[in-house]
């Protein structure tokens, strides 16, 4: 079978900077592969060219044998609009760092407004399943208030429950927990850990090590917006192949 | 001076009717105005902000030649150019679209203020949820937008109920044109200071409640953020 996810030699330019050079990663239905790396190696601009809120500047990506973002007519490769975008995009849930919750709307409603405005469910039925979600991160008794009144932890476990409202067949994390509060950061990774234990296929960019090497199937390092190394997880932590993820691996174990 | 104001008086009966109605006029096409600004503002907020470029510039031409130049001289051409080419208005359409489209250039830019306070994580967010960029931006953004954009509208509105002034050079039948004719009529000339004073107040209780609104939104929004 077709890998889920398959990234084909990837490019992104900014100007004159060239943030991935060339990335090609295949992840497999249910597997769980976490990229870890110095900042500014390109790890957040491959997640976000993979839902194509970058649009690489080539290659290809392909979610469940469907192309990202473009479609092939006569062998040429063509963008597609913008709703054909949001329908593939509705596939993949994509957990931001700072959570962007949307602040005008309570939690439920930051859960049931994707499936009640992109699916069309009814609003009965839509916040029957919001509530569902918020139970399963914790956060059910939290349904009626403004994510203001939430903590960190707290407004990520709700952005978690939002895009598993639309039933992704792909999630991606982007150092979900980087930018909380150390003592927040646990009840996170516990929630993640869940999701990771149900089979999901996830993809997370990540600095806890800890947590990369407990869940995840294969692990990639990458520098320079290539990737250096990949491998399982006891490979990659406890006896990496290169300078690069020895000397990255050491700073962040020193921190 | 006591005898003017004692003229005054005694004219006060026949005036006030006058501007009642004319305050009535000066109400509608302020109205009227706000309502194709605010729809018209939207169209040109939402081409500054296009991904295609020549749209971006068409609205930024527009912004800058309205805004650029008076209100009275776009009135002029609204009314006494187009009339030339056959395009018949009525002095009071003339106002409402004349003052609409101007107001528009300063709506328009309102909104796109409005709407890039907004963190782009928003519209990241939506959009990685599967809505459109329509979508996000009417379920996601503009919700939050409004609430920063509604204190400068406020404000707004009170510059057009003063503008409203100017569409008596096209014989709009507002406050200041029908002061101006009682005041033309010879027995009311030497009471022309009073009645301006008159018209004063009748402007300022349009606008003194739009600008203790303004207030209150300032406030609320302090509050939100």
């Amino acid at each position: 079978m077709d890998p889920l996810l398959r990234i084909v030699d990837l490019h992104k330019s900014f100007g004159a900077l060239e943030v991935l050079k060339g990335v090609s990663i295949e992840v497999e239905r249910g597997e769980k592969l976490s990229i870890i790396g110095p900042s500014g190696s390109g790890k957040t601009t491959l997640l976000r060219c993979v839902n194509y809120l970058e649009k690489p500047t080539s290659g290809h990506v392909w979610v469940d044998g469907t192309l990202i973002g473009e479609r092939q007519v006569n062998g040429r490769f063509v963008h597609l609009s913008d709703r054909e975008l949001a329908r593939e995009r509705a596939e993949i849930g994509f957990v931001f760092q700072r959570f962007n919750l949307f602040p005008h709307l309570t939690a439920l409603d930051n859960v049931s407004v994707a499936p009640r405005r992109v699916l069309g469910v009814p609003r009965p039925a839509a916040e029957e399943q919001a509530m569902a979600m918020l139970e399963k991160v914790g956060l059910a008794h939290k349904a009626g208030e403004y994510p203001e009144r939430l903590s960190g932890g707290q407004q990520q476990r709700v952005a978690i429950a939002r895009v598993l409202a639309m039933q992704p067949k792909l999630m991606l994390f982007d150092e979900a927990t980087s930018a909380l509060d150390p003592e927040l950061i646990g009840e996170v990774l516990k929630v993640m850990r869940e999701l990771a234990d149900e089979g999901r296929t996830m993809l997370i960019v990540t600095h806890e090590i800890q947590f990369a090497a407990e869940v995840s199937d294969r692990v990639i390092f990458m520098d320079g917006g290539q990737i250096v190394e990949e491998g399982p997880p006891e490979q990659i932590f406890t006896a990496p192949k290169h300078e690069r993820t020895r000397t990255f691996l050491r700073q962040i174990l020193e921190r | 001076m006591i005898e003017f104001w004692t003229k005054f008086w005694q004219w006060l009966p026949e005036i006030l009717p006058v501007l009642w109605f004319a305050t009535g006029m000066t109400v509608r096409v302020t109205l009227g105005a706000l309502v194709v600004a605010l729809a018209l503002g939207l169209v040109v907020a939402l081409m500054r902000i296009s991904p295609l470029r020549s749209l971006r510039w068409i609205a930024l031409l527009y912004t800058d030649v309205l805004r650029g130049t008076p209100a009275l001289v776009q009135l002029f051409i609204i009314y006494f150019g187009l009339s030339d080419l056959g395009l018949e208005f009525d002095p009071v359409s003339a106002a409402i679209v004349g003052l609409g489209i101007n107001g528009a250039a300063y709506v328009g830019e309102i909104y796109r203020a409005g709407i890039e306070a907004i963190h782009k994580g928003q519209m990241e967010a939506a959009l990685s949820l599967g809505m459109t960029p329509l979508k996000a931006m009417r379920f996601i953004v503009l919700p939050q937008a409004v609430r920063i954009m509604l204190p400068p509208l406020c404000n707004y509105a009170i510059l057009l109920v003063k503008d409203t002034a100017i569409i008596s050079t096209i014989a709009a039948p507002e406050i200041m044109f029908e002061a101006r004719r009682l005041v033309q009529a010879t027995f009311m000339h030497s009471i022309s200071g009073q009645i301006y004073l008159l018209c004063a107040v009748f402007y300022l209780a349009l606008t003194l409640p739009l600008s203790h609104v303004a207030k209150r939104l300032e406030r609320a929004r302090q509050r939100w953020h």
